[in-house]
């Protein structure tokens, strides 16, 4: 950072460097009050519906409302993934600035949805299976899952250059992106040999329309969260690049 | 030039750039697991760990749970393959910090043997230099567990396929956190979640031979595992060190 301002004049480089992502915090100032206000609404309205308008189930009783956050969180967590994958790609192949940006904010996100996921998965295990935690392949598969992002994040911090953090952590998201379906059918082998009687969940097809729309409307809601969260991230993340290059001009203009 | 030469004798045979291209790679190739086959042999120390450390894991077992023969010999697969897997882990580190640190690493990708070549045979030497040494050790731990005795052939060829998956996966990580502010912490979060799936089939051979039913399909699992990695993880673990040393 500081070599470059040093060497060139002020605004060259930076200009070049920013003029992507300025054009991107415009459309992301443009599109943000929509997702923040859509979000809001989707949020708000799918959980009325999930925790007031649906049906209890006849076998699990009002504890099958725990569905409503917990498999949405668990779609958001292999959606969030896919996303820094793709961004991560696109930094790799094109060098683009903003995707990595977009990899880098998308990963804590990505995580704290699994966290929400396991966590709302183990309450829901206790009065259904019993237990807290079961070594079931999907359950193992998705701490993995975890995992991977813990790793993404701790390597995109662990360099002095900040530059060779963003290339590690986007060759480790695609590593990590091939290496996702391999443990989730690895997992589900091992499990299946292991424990016969593995627990089926509610199949899409097979739930009533009833709990469905509820379902759907959270789903929407929380990928719009997530879309909301990630461009202020971005933004934010943007923003204080740019102080930082401002600082940096102004104390060597002194 | 010629201090070069004397310090890195494998350079110049690099540099043999009016060779056809094929033997050239070739002999890159041969001259880099040479020469890190020369290099273990010289600082035998390094080799020996990782085998003393899987002895020393597999012993602590027996305390843990208690020396019941039955348990022992249930739990035997899990035990040898989860160990042999941390003595890997213990020596990623090493795979390319030594020649990272005093810049020789730095004149391999300057090569014209493609750095994925060049990344497939320092695995070769770290899996010769660790994995082999594991594999020779596996059934004496295996024996001390009471493994029952159909267990033993189906073991050393689930690990003959296993093992050189894990160096490859753990040359990702290893390429990855070179220079990183805490590389050796950060390696077993990076490579563990990627070992699963080998430690899945590779426990799942012997179980399924120990039950009676086929163990073909868990080998070829992990034979595919092997194929796959063989490919991809030089070339990502490549892509990791050219932004490493650049």
């Amino acid at each position: 950072m500081t070599s470059q301002a040093a060497s060139n004049p002020p605004g060259s480089r930076s200009l070049h460097r920013f003029a992507n992502p300025g054009r991107f915090l415009r459309l992301a100032d443009a599109v943000l009050p929509w997702c923040a206000g859509l979000t809001a609404i989707a949020l708000a309205v799918g959980l009325a519906a999930a925790l007031f308008v649906a049906p209890a189930d006849y076998q699990q009783g009002e504890s099958v409302r725990i569905m409503y956050v917990h498999v949405p969180a668990a779609w958001m967590a292999l959606f969030a993934y896919t996303c820094i994958a793709v961004a991560s790609a696109a930094a790799l192949i094109w060098r683009h600035p903003v995707a990595d940006l977009a990899a880098r904010s998308a990963s804590p996100l990505g995580a704290a949805f699994t966290f929400l996921a396991l966590a709302t998965g183990s309450l829901w295990g206790k009065p259904m299976w019993g237990t807290w935690w079961v070594w079931d392949a999907r359950l193992t598969s998705v701490l993995v899952l975890f995992f991977l992002y813990l790793g993404h994040m701790a390597i995109s911090n662990a360099f002095e250059d900040p530059g060779r953090g963003r290339k590690a952590a986007a060759i480790l998201a695609l590593v990590g992106f091939v290496n996702v379906p391999i443990i989730k059918f690895s997992v589900d082998w091992w499990n299946t040999l292991h424990q016969p009687a593995s627990v089926t969940r509610i199949g899409v097809p097979t739930i009533h329309p009833s709990m469905l729309w509820p379902l759907l409307l959270m789903g929407v809601g929380f990928t719009l969260f997530f879309f909301t969260v990630l461009l202020l991230r971005m933004k934010s993340e943007l923003l204080a690049a740019r102080l930082r290059n401002l600082r940096m001009l102004s104390v060597e203009g002194r | 030039m010629s201090t070069v030469h004397e310090r890195m004798p494998e350079a110049k045979t690099l540099g043999g750039s009016q060779a056809p291209a094929m033997p050239g790679v070739l002999a890159g190739f041969r001259r880099i697991v040479l020469r890190d086959l020369r290099l273990a042999m010289r600082q035998r120390g390094d080799a020996a760990l990782a085998v003393l450390f899987f002895v020393l894991t597999a012993m602590l077992f027996p305390f843990g749970v208690g020396p019941e023969p039955n348990l022992l010999a249930r739990i035997a697969p899990g035990v040898v393959w989860v160990t042999a897997l941390l003595a890997v882990l213990l020596s990623l580190e090493r795979m390319f910090l030594t020649d990272y640190e005093d810049g020789s690493l730095e004149l391999l990708t300057l090569s014209p043997v493609p750095l994925s070549v060049i990344v497939l045979a320092k695995v070769t030497a770290h899996w010769l230099t660790t994995g082999l040494p594991l594999l020779i050790a596996a059934p004496v731990i295996a024996g001390m567990y009471g493994l029952p005795a159909d267990g033993y052939k189906m073991l050393l060829a689930a690990m003959i396929l296993g093992t050189p998956t894990l160096s490859l996966l753990g040359a990702v990580g290893a390429a990855l956190t070179l220079g990183a502010r805490r590389g050796g912490v950060l390696i077993p979060l990076l490579v563990l979640p990627l070992y699963i799936p080998v430690l899945i089939f590779g426990v799942s051979v012997i179980d399924a031979t120990l039950a009676g039913l086929p163990a073909r399909p868990h080998l070829l699992f992990l034979g595919a595992l092997l194929l796959a990695a063989l490919p991809l993880a030089p070339w990502a673990a490549a892509a990791a060190l050219r932004q490493a040393v650049q």
